[in-house]
């Protein structure tokens, strides 16, 4: 109890700012609408229309929750329509690109792990890979991809979401895989294990909490990157195609809406890998 | 069944052994013109200050470094050698127990790695625990142990793959005297026990007089060895052996060498 009630004021004052904005930023379109009627209007009528326009510059916390819902709730989960449907689309994209940022991040600390001059040559390229933003490239990889005679999003999809995700998977698997002591080196040494087994027994167990402080930043920047390669023009699936309709037809519901789903997304994802590294700590031992 | 009281052959042979690190401040002689036979069976301890190279010697017998002059076998081959034939168990000052692993997942650790069968495995894990006294532990993990439990189950690791030499570095050095006392005992009767040749490094004089056969003393810049002292204690040593005059004049001999060693600088 003690810890919810930090988060229901938070989230009281996020709502009470939420609403006064709504009715400061809508409001200049009932006035406007009052004047080309002739009529003058008090605050008393205007705060009342600010709450449920159908196009909205900012609409308000119950709208986005009545949209959200109807989103979810309001057809089949198939229907082209039905934010789970998008939902699921974007999900897919990200374990995808997860999967792959995961495999990449990890198979590349080995190798910078095992040879210096892998670190030597590979490190700095994949800092600067990280300070290219992600808006710019995202529309080369699906331009590329398509190239190729990749059809679907898919796999560029999963591109995008693996570029922004391997980093902090190599970044703490480097120090992970680095983190055994002489000590323990030299043990296993005594017992004239090959390198092989040194990475088995000891480094590979000995990252794992740094291997998952990072999968939480990796499946978050999974989800940002299959939204941003929903974004280009083209894309008709994912809560980033949803983002981009509302945004372009200027329906704020809608985008605002997707906006919620995909919070909702990371959310889940995020109690997903604590509940995979929870199982992952009790099987190695670690006290609760 | 091996003759646990009679020292036998030859097992660790040194001759004219020199050790230098280059380091940034220059070189650094590590052990100068070490000559030391030990036998087996025998417990041998080396005491001296920090520097003097008694752990840089145990590494070396452990091929965790390799004299640049003269001549180290271990069974009669180099400590390379040696080491793939399994030769020795080495125990740390820190216990060094795996967090992940449970008591007899740590100990079954080497034998995972030289590849003994299952079933080979689990008899000799469960011999060793009881070796060591931790029978009721195997399914804990480290951090349910206290400090002692852990060294006991790190030397159990070392005793898992029955090498007849246990190389021990400071195993007890970060415990509390109670307990060290304790594990010196247990350590003492270890030995009867499996008759291993123990090579033993300390900082503590009455440790080094309470469980060793011979006593190597050593000194500083260069690590050298000044004083090799027998010991005429009986095997069979109780606790209350430390307050008999022997024990005093032998622990007064290892000062006075230490002491000595010092003055030559």
């Amino acid at each position: 109890m003690r810890n919810v009630l930090p988060v229901l004021t938070v989230l009281c004052g996020i709502l009470v700012i939420w609403y006064a904005a709504a009715v400061w930023m809508n409001a200049t379109w009932v006035h406007d609408q009052a004047e080309r009627a002739g009529v003058t209007v008090t605050w008393a009528e205007v705060i009342p229309e600010t709450m449920a326009q159908e196009r909205p510059l900012l609409p308000p916390p119950h709208q986005v929750a009545a949209e959200l819902w109807q989103g979810i709730t309001g057809q089949a989960v198939t229907s082209k329509r039905s934010l789970v449907y998008h939902g699921y689309v974007t999900f897919k994209g990200t374990m995808m690109g997860f999967g792959l940022g995961i495999l990449t991040g990890v198979l590349l600390a080995m190798a910078i792990v095992r040879y210096r001059v892998v670190e030597m040559s590979v490190m700095p390229w994949a800092v600067i890979s990280q300070t290219i933003p992600i808006v710019a490239l995202a529309p080369m990889i699906i331009v590329v991809s398509s190239q190729m005679g990749l059809t679907g999003r898919d796999i560029p999809k999963a591109i995008i979401a693996a570029y922004l995700s391997f980093f902090p998977v190599l970044v703490s698997m480097v120090k992970g895989l680095r983190s055994p002591d002489q000590m323990q080196l030299d043990l296993l040494r005594t017992y004239g294990a090959g390198e092989w087994a040194t990475f088995v027994k000891l480094r590979l167990p000995a990252s794992m909490p740094y291997f998952f402080a990072s999968l939480k930043v990796a499946v978050a920047a999974s989800l940002v990157g299959t939204i941003v390669g929903e974004l280009p023009t083209g894309a008709i699936e994912g809560l980033g195609a949803r983002m981009l309709i509302g945004s372009q037809f200027g329906e704020p519901l809608i985008m605002w809406s997707a906006l919620f789903a995909a919070a909702i997304l990371a959310g889940l994802l995020i109690v997903g890998v604590g509940a995979v590294e929870r199982m992952v700590r009790l099987r190695m031992g670690v006290p609760e | 069944m091996k003759d646990t009281l009679s020292v036998g052959a030859p097992v660790i042979e040194a001759k004219g052994l020199n050790l230098v690190f280059q380091t940034a401040d220059g070189p650094v002689h590590a052990l100068k013109d070490v000559n030391l036979t030990i036998n087996a069976g025998e417990f041998v301890s080396f005491i001296g200050p920090s520097g003097c190279g008694k752990t840089t010697f145990l590494r070396a017998i452990a091929a965790l470094e390799h004299p640049t002059a003269g001549t180290l076998t271990v069974n009669g081959i180099t400590p390379d050698e040696a080491r793939r034939k399994r030769a020795y168990g080495y125990v740390f000052q820190a216990a060094g127990l795996y967090p992940w692993r449970t008591i007899a997942g740590n100990i079954r650790l080497p034998l995972e790695i030289m590849g003994f069968s299952k079933p080979d495995q689990a008899e000799r894990v469960a011999r060793v625990l009881d070796l060591v006294e931790l029978s009721g532990f195997a399914n804990k993990f480290p951090w349910q142990l206290s400090g002692g439990m852990q060294q006991r189950a790190s030397i159990a690791r070392a005793l898992a793959f029955d090498a007849d030499i246990l190389l021990m570095d400071e195993p007890f050095g970060a415990l509390d005297e109670i307990v060290r006392d304790r594990l010196n005992e247990e350590l003492l009767k270890l030995w009867a026990r499996t008759g291993k040749t123990i090579g033993f490094v300390t900082h503590s004089i009455p440790e080094a007089v309470y469980l060793s056969t011979r006593i190597v003393v050593m000194s500083p810049r260069p690590g050298r060895i000044t004083d090799i002292i027998d010991s005429p204690l009986p095997r069979d040593r109780p606790l209350d052996i430390r307050d008999s005059r022997e024990f005093i004049e032998i622990a007064h001999r290892v000062r006075e060498g230490l002491r000595a060693g010092h003055q030559d600088e």
